[in-house]
């Protein structure tokens, strides 16, 4: 079963406990700057987001790539970059109609997310379920749910 | 390793700033942040300083643990000479600086001197410059953190800065970083504004690495928050109703401060409480509060962020207000609500916004205020003094005008920036302060909980539930329930305390923690990140050293034993309702015994053996 990243926003508190996961497991640092996973603060509105790569299917970053150091992980469905292919000409940074690919000056590659080869890191750390790894075909199931026993007025 | 090993030191007079290397002697006897900082500033400062002159000194100053991943590890301090009560001041907040410092590769910033013109600190990573303040200078932090944020054009840098209360000498002016996290209590805002320093501008990009054994460290830290999402007051009051979770726990139990510490039970602490802030209000049918928000690292997320009712008299046509920021803890709802006698949820919302605005600790404004109430009520404060002004107990308008006041260094706003023990004084009548050696009191009246008169007393930066936190003992039962009512005890009681405490503050870690962690927990995430034996029993001689050595400082500035009291309202004008009904704070039975337990002669001072064992 392929799996996705569910992000909830109303269940966020900020606390960046996935940003420093992310960048322990690609970068041995915590470190907020160097994480794929990125939490927004909308303070006026009293509103958290996480935001990170969704994997298009049809990933605008893989096609624009001109050296092929973008592919598909087979077990994850994730888009890998591969550093050892990746120039640095960040072309995909351009093409990412999210943001999510980023360049590294430290590394001269670009960098996203690469689901952490099936086990996200940022899942693991966050401590509210705002961030959780579920059935990429299923990432509506809750939220169906949840609809589905309003409307009927029953209880759970 | 947990250290960056990297002091920044920032000599305003000459405006130079160099580099040196992190005294790991030092950082081995103190660990950290509040010991490891204290120890710089003991050594560095005579303690006799005026702690507004350039010779005093103020440091800020991050644990081993900041910036890691352990639950809320993004603290840090700030160490100083307190100017509200001469003794040394340690101010904790949370927020997101603490740990952009340490990502910027710094265990602590020392400034000395006194620049000749406002001036603001700009680092990133290695680079640090004092930069021109003239714009931001006579603006409020609020103001001030929007044209820093534009000027540097970077999203992402990290403010702390001071408001004009600090500008214009209100001596308990708090440094408040990230819009509402401070360095809240004893004035280290208005040692900053009298250096010419109006703000810390971060930008961090390294991370923070070194860890000793990531391994051990990453086990330790996953175990640490799972005793935190497990337990009931961590896992689930914090995070639903922060802190304000003991409004209505207090007030029941008969110690919660009422109108100038007369009374100990409030009839409208219902009104003010945590389960209020989540009510839908009649005005704008939404609630007080908007979310919970978390410090960097911390899975509790106690913060309140709130928005007040655009409806409400305080904020009419200012939409300045109308947006969500830092809402009500519970310090900030008791002293500027209770203590007062005012139980309008949105006014004191409106109050809090302010002292986030401009740096003031809302408890002592609160008691401050509150004690100006009692003057007027005793007809030596009049509405000459106030420009027209009824200082009235249960007053909303009274609250929040003196506020405002305050804030700007304005007409009476300038006498409540002294302070209660000032203030009253000034109009005669100071055991009207409801303080010790200066510092106003928190939310627990140690006429319900026996224990926290000792530990007020006792405590190094004056009246303060943070330095020795018995009532989780005395009423909440962690670790073990003790009788809030009785003295027994107490003395062995508010050691282990405020010992354990001072191994917290010099992590790195939040005091909060511990009402689900004790020093177990604790221990093996500091013995893994850190080089060196880190074993619970040197933890506890860490503590137990960071304890003497405050003390030390505070007797060679000044004080003696005759200062380890309480206001005589505490000890003479029994509490009248709840279950503490008849009773005083019997502090005279508890102090000559934890000078014994302390290793202190019974004038307060530590024994020539008790300095030698712990190397002082």
């Amino acid at each position: 079963m392929l799996r996705a990243l569910k992000l909830e926003p109303e269940k966020c508190t900020g606390c960046l406990q996935c940003e420093m996961a992310c960048s322990y497991e690609n970068e041995q640092l915590f470190n907020p700057s160097k994480s794929r996973i990125k939490v927004f603060n909308f303070h006026d509105s009293g509103r958290f987001a996480p935001y990170t790569c969704t994997q298009c299917a049809e990933a605008w970053c893989l096609h624009s790539c001109p050296v092929e150091a973008i592919v598909i992980n087979a077990k994850t469905g994730a888009k890998d970059v591969l550093e050892e292919v990746c120039v640095g000409c960040k072309v995909c940074t351009i093409a990412c109609p999210f943001g999510t690919v980023n360049y590294n000056h430290d590394t001269g590659k670009v960098q996203k997310c690469d689901l952490c080869g099936g086990q996200p890191a940022c899942a693991e750390a966050c401590p509210t379920g705002a961030i959780t790894y579920v059935d990429i075909d299923q990432t509506g199931l809750d939220r169906m749910r949840a609809h589905a026993q309003r409307s009927l007025g029953a209880s759970a | 390793m947990g250290w960056t090993r990297n002091v920044m030191r920032v000599n305003l007079t000459s405006g130079t700033i160099k580099r040196e290397p992190l005294n790991m002697d030092w950082a081995n006897q103190y660990l950290g942040q509040r010991g490891l900082a204290s120890k710089y500033l003991v050594e560095e400062i005579d303690p006799k300083v005026d702690p507004l002159s350039p010779e005093n000194k103020l440091i800020f100053t991050t644990g081993p643990l900041t910036g890691t991943m352990a639950s809320t590890g993004g603290r840090y301090s700030v160490v100083t000479k307190g100017p509200l009560t001469g003794a040394i001041a340690c101010s904790n907040s949370g927020g997101f600086l603490g740990a952009e410092l340490k990502g910027a590769g710094w265990d602590m910033i020392i400034f000395e001197g006194k620049s000749p013109k406002p001036v603001y600190l700009y680092v990133e990573n290695d680079h640090a410059e004092l930069m021109d303040a003239s714009e931001i200078w006579g603006r409020s932090i609020w103001d001030a953190d929007h044209i820093l944020h534009a000027r540097h054009q970077d999203p992402l840098i990290r403010i702390a800065a001071v408001g004009r209360a600090a500008e214009q000498g209100c001596l308990f002016s708090a440094i408040v970083n990230d819009l509402h996290r401070a360095a809240g209590r004893s004035g280290v805002g208005t040692v900053m504004a009298s250096k010419n320093v109006k703000a810390v501008v971060l930008r961090g990009t390294r991370g923070v690495g070194n860890i000793k054994d990531p391994k051990a460290f990453m086990q330790a830290v996953n175990a640490g928050k799972k005793v935190l999402a497990d337990n009931a007051v961590t896992g689930q009051g914090l995070p639903k109703y922060g802190t304000q979770v003991l409004m209505n726990v207090i007030n029941e139990i008969g110690a919660m401060p009422t109108r100038n510490m007369r009374d100990v039970q409030f009839e409208g602490a219902s009104k003010i409480s945590g389960e209020a802030m989540h009510e839908v209000r009649a005005g704008d049918g939404r609630a007080n509060l908007v979310t919970n928000a978390a410090c960097f690292g911390c899975t509790i997320a106690c913060g309140r962020i709130s928005v007040i009712d655009k409806n409400h008299y305080t904020i009419v046509n200012r939409p300045q207000y109308w947006g969500a920021s830092g809402g009500l803890e519970y310090e900030a709802a008791w002293a500027l609500g209770s203590d007062t006698g005012v139980s309008d949820l949105e006014a004191l919302t409106y109050a809090n916004f302010l002292c986030n605005e401009d740096g003031l600790d809302p408890i002592t404004l609160g008691s401050t205020i509150a004690a100006a109430m009692e003057l007027y009520e005793a007809g030596l404060i009049t509405k000459e003094h106030t420009g027209g002004l009824e200082l009235k107990f249960g007053s909303a308008e009274a609250v929040t005008r003196l506020t405002e006041l305050t804030c700007r260094g304005e007409g009476f706003g300038r006498d409540i920036g002294l302070g209660s023990r000032r203030l009253c004084e000034k109009y005669g009548r100071p055991e009207l302060s409801m303080s010790v050696k200066g510092l106003e009191f928190p939310a627990y009246d140690p006429r319900g909980i026996q224990g926290m008169g000792l530990a007020y007393a006792t405590s190094n930066r004056g009246a303060c539930h943070l330095r020795g936190y018995t009532v989780a003992s005395e009423v909440l039962g962690i670790p073990v329930k003790t009788d809030p009512l009785v003295t027994d005890g107490k003395a062995e009681l508010v050691k282990a305390f405020q010992d354990a405490t001072s191994v917290v503050d010099s992590t790195g870690l939040c005091v909060f923690t511990t009402f689900a962690w004790t020093l177990n927990d604790i221990q093996p995430q500091v013995a893994a990140a850190c080089e060196g034996d880190w074993s619970l029993e040197k933890l506890l001689e860490v503590g137990e050293r960071i304890w003497n050595m405050e003390r030390m400082f505070n007797n060679a500035a000044g004080f003696t034993a005759k200062d380890d009291t309480l206001p005589k309202r505490l000890l003479s004008e029994p509490a009248q309702t709840g279950p503490a009904k008849g009773k005083a704070n019997d502090l005279q039975k508890m102090l000559p015994e934890y000078y014994k337990v302390r290793g202190w002669t019974p004038e307060g001072e530590p024994l020539q053996a008790t300095r030698a064992r712990l190397g002082l």
